[in-house]
């Protein structure tokens, strides 16, 4: 099952022409600079924006086409916006139920109390809204759409106006909310870094029109889309626990290209994990080096080099058939002679565990 | 203290200001909404209509009234030929008058209330499912509540002070038109300056009470919008 989205619109200053094709599982991001479109393209999602030749399929229904539209409030959808706009006149409480009440019976299939526990707000209902921390109101927020048993969420930059440690509280709850129910979601964000943990298919958006689309683990290693060329280019890799070294404290977990090495995590071996390799953390050498410090180091084929800026270079590189960055200078990429098909080794000096 | 005539006149200036503000959140909330909420181009057409009574001279629009509502008036003149009475010199005359001249104070305050909520809490109450109506009802007035006790009390109190398009259309008929800023001014004329004290002190403490509510009640909120 698919969502199909075909939007056309302009305002002065500003325009949006997209066709989509995005699966109607998981979490489809919409990636992109300020300004080029992924708000209202969500917005036309939920129907806030009108634009006369649309069209819009979540799964087997249509929800707009030439001869109908429907009004935002007939949609299906949880929608949470930016600033988590709560309603200031009613209470946590109220809020959350302010759309579960206007469901119908068989509508609700998540119960309030499961809306609540998933966004963990349970101690916060008999509050008002303004008196809530920037973390919990977005929390609300969250749960007030949950509450309304959505066919698809649409989320707008929910953790744009937190701190950094604020976004650690949420995203938790974004992951088992995404665990633990099926329900498309679409994810606006700006921040590759919230993509990379969150997000299974990638829209990149720019001046009102789609770049690229695809999974987030293949577009982040596309040296043709600005990702891979970015400070921050990295690459998502899919691996499973092996083992526990209770020895040394480490955990290993294995993936299509080799086993990597990490510090202890307390998970269950067979779980799978996404992991999170830098570019500018991963060198290269042409023999397997011994007597290094780095554990991480699989073998791999130059697939593709692109320059970035003036001294530098990203390489793409294929162990096993999975992607993997390499940020080195020009310089080194000449001096090892790198081209496309050239045997390698990768050495990744540090990993990240995303969940 | 009061005569009987008196009190009659504030009973009659107290029913007067209560019902023209009545009809007045009736008719002036969706005409608030509407220029509040609307793109239209024509807007500041009914903007400026809403606000002349706030410059007009109150003498001025009680002449045109009086011209509609009486006898020989297209109005006046229609409700005599089905039977009824000419509306000028009735109280009913009367309201029409008050719900004229007190029109931006009602309409003013509503709009500014409803333009400060603006688009967003009305979005997410979409998204929850609620229709326009429901918005209408469940967000859009909840949120304007300042304002409405702004329109309220600023429609109520200036009705009460109201003379000259009383004078012109109410006359000064004691038991039926005779307001209270009349029977002042009546005082005035006698030399009655006991019973003017007495009645215009009424209408000062009244007014003060009032206004004490609103500021006391809502702080964010200015009264008369520049």
């Amino acid at each position: 099952m698919s969502i199909e989205a075909r939007f056309k619109l302009s305002k002065s200053d500003f325009s949006l022409n997209v066709d989509l094709i995005v699966p109607s599982d998981g979490i489809t991001s919409l990636l992109g600079p300020s300004g080029c479109g992924k708000t209202t393209l969500l917005r036309a999602f939920a129907g806030l924006e009108k634009c006369d030749d649309g069209y819009l399929k979540i799964a087997d229904s249509v929800w707009q086409d030439k001869q109908h539209f429907l009004l935002p409030h007939q949609r299906p959808v949880g929608y949470v916006f930016q600033e988590s706009s709560l309603f200031s006149h009613i209470s946590v409480r109220g809020n959350i139920e302010y759309g579960f009440n206007r469901l119908a019976k068989t509508e609700q299939k998540i119960s309030l109390d499961k809306a609540i526990e998933l966004s963990g707000v349970s101690h916060l209902l008999d509050r008002k809204a303004d008196t809530l921390s920037g973390g919990e109101r977005q929390r609300v927020a969250i749960a007030r759409a949950l509450a309304v048993s959505p066919r698809i969420l649409l989320m707008d930059e929910p953790l744009a106006a937190l701190d950094s440690a604020r976004k650690q509280e949420i995203l938790p709850y974004l992951e088992s909310m995404h665990d633990e129910l099926d329900i498309p979601v679409i994810y606006v964000s700006h921040s590759t870094d919230e993509v990379a943990r969150l997000a299974d298919y990638l829209v990149l958006l720019d001046n009102g029109k789609v770049v690229a689309t695809g999974l987030t683990g293949e577009m982040l290693t596309r040296l043709d889309l600005p990702l891979a060329r970015g400070e921050n280019a990295e690459a998502l890799i899919e691996a499973v626990v092996a083992e526990h070294d209770d020895e040394f404290s480490l955990t290993y977990l294995d993936f299509a290209g080799g086993r990597f090495t990490v510090t202890r995590k307390d998970l269950p071996v067979g779980c799978s994990v996404r992991l999170r390799v830098a570019a500018r953390d991963v060198s290269l050498t042409l023999e397997h080096q011994s007597g290094t410090s780095i554990l991480n180091i699989f073998p791999a084929i130059v697939d593709e080099i692109t320059a970035v800026g003036e001294a530098q270079v990203t390489v793409r590189l294929l162990a096993s058939g999975v992607a993997l960055l390499s940020r080195l200078t020009r310089k080194s990429a000449s001096l090892l002679g790198l081209e496309a098909g050239k045997q390698v080794y990768a050495q990744a000096k540090s990993v990240a565990l995303l969940s | 203290m009061f005569n009987e005539a008196d009190l009659t006149a504030l009973a009659i200036t107290l029913k007067l200001a209560a019902v023209t503000t009545m009809i007045l959140l009736i008719l002036g909330t969706p005409l608030a909404w509407w220029l509040a909420r609307s793109r239209s181009r024509l807007k500041f057409i009914l903007e400026a209509i809403v606000a002349l009574p706030l410059v007009l001279p109150p003498t001025v629009l009680g002449f045109y009234l009086l011209v509609t509502l009486g006898p020989r008036g297209p109005v006046g003149g229609l409700m005599e030929s089905l039977g009824g009475r000419p509306l000028a010199f009735t109280f009913t005359g009367l309201v029409i008058g008050s719900v004229i001249y007190s029109l931006p104070f009602v309409v003013q305050p509503l709009q500014n209330a409803f333009e400060a909520i603006g688009r967003r809490p009305l979005e997410v109450a979409a998204t929850l499912r609620a229709s326009s109506i429901d918005r209408f009802f469940t967000v859009a007035v909840p949120l304007a509540r300042p304002g409405f006790l702004t329109a309220a009390v600023l429609g109520f109190a200036h009705t009460l002070g109201e003379f000259g398009v009383v004078l012109m259309i109410g006359g000064n008929i004691p038991g039926e038109t005779q307001v209270v800023s009349i029977a002042i001014y009546d005082h005035v004329e006698g030399m009655e300056y006991v019973h003017a004290h007495w009645l215009s002190a009424g209408l000062l403490l009244l007014s003060f009470l009032m206004l004490l509510t609103v500021y006391g009640l809502n702080r964010r909120f200015r009264i008369v919008q520049a």
